[in-house]
C-alpha cells in the first residue's frame, strides 16, 4: 500500500514491443552494406535515439507530481491544439499528410501530442465532482473536446489520426454512456459495407424484416415507446443508407474510396490501389508458420511494401518471424490492453481510470487499423503501430501517453 | 458512478480479446492455410540466373586448336542512372550519331528503366580497351563479357559447323534451352551439341522490387555449379583440310579423305567453302544471308550432301561383286562390244584386272549380266528380280544406299536401287536387266555420296573391310570413344578378289594406257581409278584412289563438279592430296604445273603456313564476302 511502484508488468510489455519493433525496423531497412547496428544515418539507428529520448521523457514524467497532469490537463490541451492550428499554417505536406512542423533536422508531428493532450483534458472534465454524464449538455462539452482535435486533424489529412479519436468511445461506455452507442455504432459499420456492397431496396427489405421479427418475435413487451423506438431505428438506417453512397462518393477522397473497394474486393488492382495490400499479403503469408527468420525476408529486403519500417511494419514481423511471431505480437498488444483496463479499473480518482481507458481505447484503436489493414481486413489508413513502427513522434508521444497514467497508477493510493 | 458500472471494464476487455482472436485466425489463414502467397513471393523476389559453362573446344588430330571461346564485349546501360552525362562527347567516343544514341536509349529504357539492357553489341576488344578507362565519367554505362565461338583456322566450316540461338522450336523440343542459349546448327557443333555444351549452372538471386540484383539467395544454398563442355578431339589433319580447300578454290565439288586402317576422316571439302568465322558474332545475320543466297550453294556439304552419279570408279565394285559371285573369274574376258554401251578405243579386256584399268564399259556390262541374270529362274523378270536382290546386299556391304552412320548430321543415303525401286517405277515383272544395265557403270539409277566413294577406297585398301568413316576420335576429360567406329564392317568378299581390284586400280595410274597417269607421285605407289560421270552438263571428274599399294595410310575421293574426265582433273588433285599426306609437302613443279593449268588458282601450293592464324578474327570476318577460302 505504502509503495508507490510502476506496474512491472505493464513496464515489461512495453519493452518487449518496443525492442521487437526495434529488431523488425532494423531488418525491414536492412542492407548488408549498413549492417552496423550503430548507424545513426539509417532508420534503425534514428530510432535508438528516439528510444533514449522516450526513456529520457518516461523518467521525466515518473519523476513529476502526478497532480500536476491532472491540474495542467486544460493548458496541455490548449497547447496542443494550438500546434494544430500552426501546423495547419506552417506545416509540411508528407505522403500528402500536411501534419510535419520542421525544427531545424528534427521533425515533430503534433497530431501524435494531441491524442495524449486531448486524453488529459477529457479526463480532467469527466473527473469534475458535479458532473452528470446523464445531461445532455455535460455531454455535448465532453465530445466538443474531443471534437475539435479530430476536425484539426481531419483538416490535415490525417484521417487515421482523426479516426483513433473515436476510440474515447470506450471510456464513455465505461462510464455510462450506454451500450446502445458501441451496438449502433456496429451496426452503423456493417450497414455502410452492406450499403456498398449490395442493392440499397434489398438492403433496406432486410432491415424492415429483422426489426418486425424483433418487434414479434422477440420483444414481449410490446409498447407504444417499444413501437416508437423501432420505427426510429428503421427509419434512421433507411436514412443512414441513403446518405452512405452520398458520403461515400463525395465526402470520402477518390483514394479513400479506391482502397475501401479494394477490402471489399469489388476493384482487383494489385498493380495499383491495391498494391500496398498485396504486397502486404505476399510477405506476411510467404512468412509461413515459423518465419524466414531475422533479415533473411525476401520480400522485405527487396523493398517490396512500401512504408515498410512504418504503417507496414507488420509485414515484417509476418514474413522474418511467422505465424509464431506476428501471434506473439497480438498477444502482447492484447495483454497490454486488457492490464491497462485492469489498471484503470483499480484507480480510485475519476481522472485517473478515464485517462487509463482512455490510453487503452487510443492503443486499441491504433492495433485494431493498422493490424487490420495490413492483413487486408480494413482499409489502408496510414496510422503507425504503437510502439513498433519507425517514427520519432509517435513513439515518444505513445510512451509519455501510457507513463502519464502508470504514474497516475503508481501513485493511486495517495489522498484524493 | 464509479462502480456502477464496474462490469463494463469486461466488457472492454472481451472485446479487445475478440480482435485479437480474429487476427490471429486471419494470419493463420494467410500464412498456415495458403501456399499461394509463398509462390508468389518467390516468383517475385527470387531470379534464377543461369550460369554458362564454356563451350568445349575442338582440336584436330595434331593437337592443334580448331574452335575455342574468345571473350566479347558488350555495352551495357542502366537508363535510370545514366544521367548527367556528355552525350556529344559519348557518342563521338563510340562513333555514334547523336540520333542513334537517343534512338538506342529509348529502346533500352522501354524494356526497362531499372535493369541492364545492350546498348551496344560485341564490341571490339580495341575498343573496350579505348573505352574502358572513359566510361566513368558516364554512370550507368558499362561493359559485359560474353564468350563467342571462335575458329582457329579459316577451315573446315563444313566439319565444324556453327552455333546460333535457340528458337522456338527448339525451346518447345528441349527443355534444356532458355531464351538466348546457342546450340549447335550444323557440323560438329550440331552432332556433339550434348558434350560440347555442358550442363548450365543456376545461381539463385533475390531481386528487389525494381528487379535489381540484391544478393544471394541463403548463400547459394540452391545454386548449381555449372559443368563446362567436353573437348572434341578430331581426326581431321587440319594442314592437309587447309591444303585440300586451296585445291578446291574456284571449283565445286568435294574431297574425302580417311586413314583406311581406322576409318578416320583426315580431310573432308566441300568447294566451295567458306570461312566458319563468317557465321559468328555481328557479321552472322548479313553473311548468312549471302551465303545460303549464293547459287554455288557453299553451305551445301557436297560431301555428305550430295547424291552424284558415280561414274567408272563403281566398276571396282562391280568387278569385286561379279568375282565374288562367281560370275566372272580374275581372268575372264569379255569383248569391247559397244553395241550396248560406248567405250573409248582400247584392246579389249582379258582380265579383271586389264577391265579396271582400261575402264571398259562393255566388259562391265557383261559381267554385271551374269550378276543380274544368275539362270535361277525360266522366266528373266524373276531371274533379274533374284539377281538384283544379291547385288543389292553386296552393295549394302559397301555401304552404298545406306546412311554411314558418320558422326555429322545430314548425311545422305545416297541411292542404290532395288527390286522394290523398280517394281515401282516399271511394275513387277516388266524390268529385267536390259532396263537396268546402266548401274554397272555407275551411271542409271544408282546414286552415290562423296564419302561413300572414299569408303569405297577405303574398303579395297583394306582388302574387304571397313570402319565406319568418323570425325571425332574421343571426346571429353575421360576420352569417351564411340564404340561403333571401332567395328569392322566386312563386305563379305574374299580379299583375294580385292588383290585384283587393287591391282587394276595400279595400272589405271602406272598401266599403258592407263586413265589416271596424273596422279602419280614419285617414291609412292598410288593404286586409283577414274570416273567420269555422265550428267545434264559437263561430265563430273572423279577419280577415288588409295596409296601406298600395300599398308594404305590414306584413301581419297575427288568430284569435281563439271570439269570432264576423271583422269584430267580429280587425278592430278587426289595425286596431290596423297603426296601432301604422306609425304608433307608437294613437288614445286607439280604444285607450279598444276597452277599453270589452273588459272584461276592464284594462290600457291607449295607453302601452307604452319603458321597460328594472326588475331584478326572479327574484323576479316566481316571483310570476306566470297565463300571461297583463301
Amino acid at each position: 500500500m505504502e509503495k508507490k511502484r510502476l506496474d512491472f508488468i505493464t513496464i515489461l510489455l512495453y519493452l518487449a514491443i518496443v525492442l521487437f519493433g526495434w529488431f523488425n525496423i532494423y531488418a525491414a531497412v536492412f542492407d548488408e552494406s549498413h549492417a552496423a547496428i550503430l548507424d545513426f544515418g539509417r532508420q534503425h539507428g534514428k530510432q535508438l535515439i528516439w528510444m533514449g529520448l522516450a526513456a529520457f521523457s518516461a523518467l521525466v514524467v515518473t519523476l513529476v507530481e502526478p497532480k500536476i497532469f491532472s491540474n495542467t490537463a486544460y493548458i496541455i490541451y490548449g497547447v496542443v491544439l494550438l500546434l494544430l492550428v500552426v501546423v495547419l499554417l506552417i506545416g509540411q505536406t508528407t505522403n500528402g499528410g500536411q501534419s510535419w512542423i520542421n525544427f531545424g533536422a528534427f521533425k515533430f508531428q503534433p497530431s501524435e501530442f494531441a491524442k495524449f493532450g486531448t486524453a488529459l483534458a477529457i479526463s480532467k472534465f469527466m473527473s469534475a465532482i458535479d458532473l452528470d454524464f446523464k445531461n445532455l449538455r455535460t455531454k455535448i462539452y465532453a465530445f466538443t473536446i474531443i471534437l475539435i482535435p479530430a476536425a484539426l486533424i481531419l483538416l490535415q489529412h490525417d484521417t487515421g489520426s482523426a479516426l483513433v479519436f473515436a476510440s474515447f468511445v470506450f471510456p464513455f461506455f465505461r462510464e455510462g454512456l450506454s451500450g446502445m452507442v458501441l451496438l449502433l455504432g456496429l451496426v452503423a459499420i456493417v450497414l455502410f459495407v452492406l450499403a456498398l456492397l449490395i442493392n440499397k431496396y434489398l438492403l433496406i427489405g432486410i432491415v424492415l424484416v429483422i426489426c418486425i421479427a424483433y418487434l414479434f418475435i422477440w420483444l414481449n413487451r410490446r409498447t407504444i415507446q417499444e413501437y416508437l423506438r423501432v420505427i426510429i431505428f428503421f427509419a434512421s438506417c433507411t436514412l443512414f443508407i441513403f446518405s452512405v453512397n452520398f458520403v461515400f462518393n463525395n465526402v470520402l477522397e477518390s483514394h479513400q474510396r479506391d482502397r475501401i473497394y479494394v477490402l471489399l474486393g469489388k476493384v482487383d488492382d494489385p498493380k495499383g490501389t491495391g498494391y500496398n495490400v498485396d504486397q502486404a499479403k505476399i510477405a506476411i503469408g510467404s512468412g509461413g508458420f515459423m518465419g524466414k527468420g531475422w533479415t533473411k525476408g525476401t520480400i522485405t529486403k527487396a523493398d517490396f511494401v512500401p512504408e515498410q519500417e512504418t504503417d507496414f511494419i507488420f509485414c515484417t514481423v509476418g514474413e522474418e518471424w511467422g505465424f509464431v511471431g506476428s501471434a506473439a505480437l497480438i498477444c502482447l498488444y492484447i495483454g497490454l490492453l486488457v492490464r491497462l483496463v485492469f489498471l484503470a479499473e483499480r484507480q480510485r480518482s475519476t481522472f485517473a481510470r478515464f485517462y487509463g481507458y482512455s490510453v487503452a481505447s487510443i492503443l486499441f484503436m491504433h492495433v485494431l487499423i493498422n493490424i487490420g489493414m495490413v492483413l487486408g481486413l480494413a482499409p489502408v489508413i496510414g496510422i503507425p503501430l504503437p510502439f513498433f513502427s519507425y517514427g520519432g513522434s509517435s513513439l515518444l508521444a505513445f510512451t509519455i501517453l501510457l507513463f502519464i497514467f502508470l504514474r497516475q497508477d503508481a501513485d493511486r493510493n495517495a489522498l484524493l | 458512478m464509479s462502480n456502477q458500472f464496474k462490469n463494463r471494464a469486461f466488457t472492454i476487455q472481451l472485446i479487445f480479446m475478440i480482435v485479437g482472436v480474429l487476427f490471429i485466425i486471419r494470419l493463420a489463414v494467410l500464412q498456415i492455410f495458403n501456399n499461394d502467397y509463398k509462390e508468389r513471393a518467390e516468383r517475385q523476389a527470387l531470379r534464377n540466373i543461369t550460369q554458362y559453362p564454356a563451350r568445349g573446344l575442338i582440336y584436330d588430330r595434331n593437337g592443334d586448336l580448331l574452335v575455342h571461346n574468345e571473350a566479347v564485349y558488350d555495352l551495357m546501360v542502366i537508363p535510370k542512372l545514366a544521367k548527367d552525362m556528355d552525350s556529344v562527347y559519348f557518342c563521338k567516343m563510340i562513333g555514334i550519331e547523336m540520333s542513334d544514341f537517343t534512338e538506342r536509349m529509348e529502346k533500352a529504357r522501354k524494356y526497362s528503366r531499372f535493369t541492364s539492357s545492350i546498348f551496344m553489341k560485341q564490341i571490339s576488344m580495341q575498343d573496350y580497351a579505348r573505352w574502358q578507362n572513359r566510361l566513368y565519367k558516364f554512370p550507368g554505362f558499362y561493359i559485359s563479357q560474353r564468350s563467342l565461338r571462335v575458329y582457329d583456322k579459316p577451315i573446315a566450316a563444313h566439319v565444324l559447323g556453327y552455333v546460333g540461338e535457340v528458337n522456338e522450336k527448339d525451346l518447345e523440343e528441349n527443355q534444356y534451352y532458355q531464351r538466348g542459349d546457342y546450340i549447335g546448327r550444323s557440323g560438329l557443333e550440331l552432332s556433339y551439341e550434348e558434350m560440347l555444351r555442358g550442363v548450365k549452372g543456376c545461381k539463385v538471386m533475390q531481386v528487389d522490387v525494381h528487379n535489381r540484383q540484391i544478393g544471394s539467395y541463403q548463400n547459394g544454398a540452391f545454386d548449381s555449379i555449372a559443368t563446362e563442355g567436353a573437348n572434341l578431339y578430331t581426326t581431321i589433319d587440319s594442314e592437309l583440310q587447309a591444303f585440300c580447300e586451296r585445291l578446291m578454290g574456284n571449283k565445286r565439288g568435294c574431297i574425302v579423305a580417311i586413314e583406311p586402317a581406322t576409318g578416320e576422316v583426315l580431310t573432308l571439302v566441300s568447294a566451295p567453302c567458306y570461312d566458319p568465322n563468317m557465321l559468328v558474332g555481328r557479321v552472322r545475320g548479313e553473311n548468312y544471308a549471302n551465303l545460303a543466297k549464293d547459287i554455288r550453294k557453299p553451305l551445301f556439304n557436297r560431301a555428305l550432301q550430295a547424291k552424284y552419279p558415280p561414274g567408272s570408279i563403281f566398276k571396282v565394285a562391280q568387278a569385286a561383286t561379279a568375282l565374288q559371285l562367281g560370275a566372272i573369274s580374275p581372268g575372264t574376258g569379255f569383248m569391247c562390244d559397244k553395241s550396248k554401251v560406248g567405250c573409248h578405243n582400247h584392246p579389249s579386256a582379258g582380265s579383271v584386272q586389264s577391265a579396271i584399268m582400261h575402264s571398259c564399259n562393255p566388259y562391265f556390262y557383261f559381267s554385271y549380266r551374269r550378276v543380274i541374270q544368275q539362270g535361277k529362274y525360266k522366266n528373266i523378270y524373276k531371274d533379274s528380280q533374284y539377281g538384283l536382290t544379291v547385288w543389292d546386299q553386296y552393295m549394302s556391304r559397301f555401304g552404298f544406299g545406306k546412311r554411314l552412320p558418320i558422326d555429322l548430321p545430314n548425311v545422305n543415303k545416297g541411292n542404290i536401287p532395288d527390286t522394290a525401286f523398280y517394281n515401282r517405277w516399271y511394275g513387277e515383272n516388266k524390268w529385267a536387266f536390259g532396263t537396268i544395265y546402266s548401274n554397272s557403270i555407275g551411271q542409271g539409277e544408282v546414286e552415290v555420296i562423296p564419302l561413300q566413294m572414299a569408303n569405297l577406297a577405303c574398303i579395297v585398301a583394306n582388302r574387304g573391310y571397313y570402319f565406319t568413316p568418323h570425325v571425332v576420335r574421343y571426346y571429353g576429360k575421360d576420352s569417351t570413344r564411340n564404340e561403333e567406329f571401332y567395328t569392322r564392317h566386312e563386305t563379305g568378299i574374299e580379299s583375294r578378289y580385292f588383290d585384283v581390284c587393287a591391282r587394276g586400280m595400279h595400272d589405271v595410274v602406272y598401266g599403258e594406257g592407263g586413265t589416271g597417269h596424273k596422279a602419280q607421285v614419285p617414291g609412292i605407289t598410288i593404286c586409283g581409278k577414274t570416273g567420269t560421270a555422265q550428267n545434264y552438263g559437263i561430265d563430273h571428274s572423279v577419280f577415288i584412289c588409295f596409296a601406298p599399294m600395300d599398308n594404305p595410310k590414306i584413301a581419297v575421293a575427288v568430284y569435281v563438279e563439271n570439269a570432264g574426265p576423271g583422269g584430267t582433273w580429280a587425278a592430278p588433285i587426289a595425286g596431290l592430296v596423297v603426296e601432301k599426306y604422306i609425304k608433307g609437302e608437294v613437288r614445286a613443279e607439280q604444285a607450279r604445273l598444276y597452277q599453270q593449268s589452273n588459272p584461276c588458282q592464284r594462290l600457291p601450293l607449295t607453302r601452307v603456313s604452319k603458321k597460328k592464324p594472326t588475331k584478326k578474327k572479327t574484323k576479316t570476318t566481316a571483310a570476306a564476302p566470297a565463300p571461297a577460302t583463301e
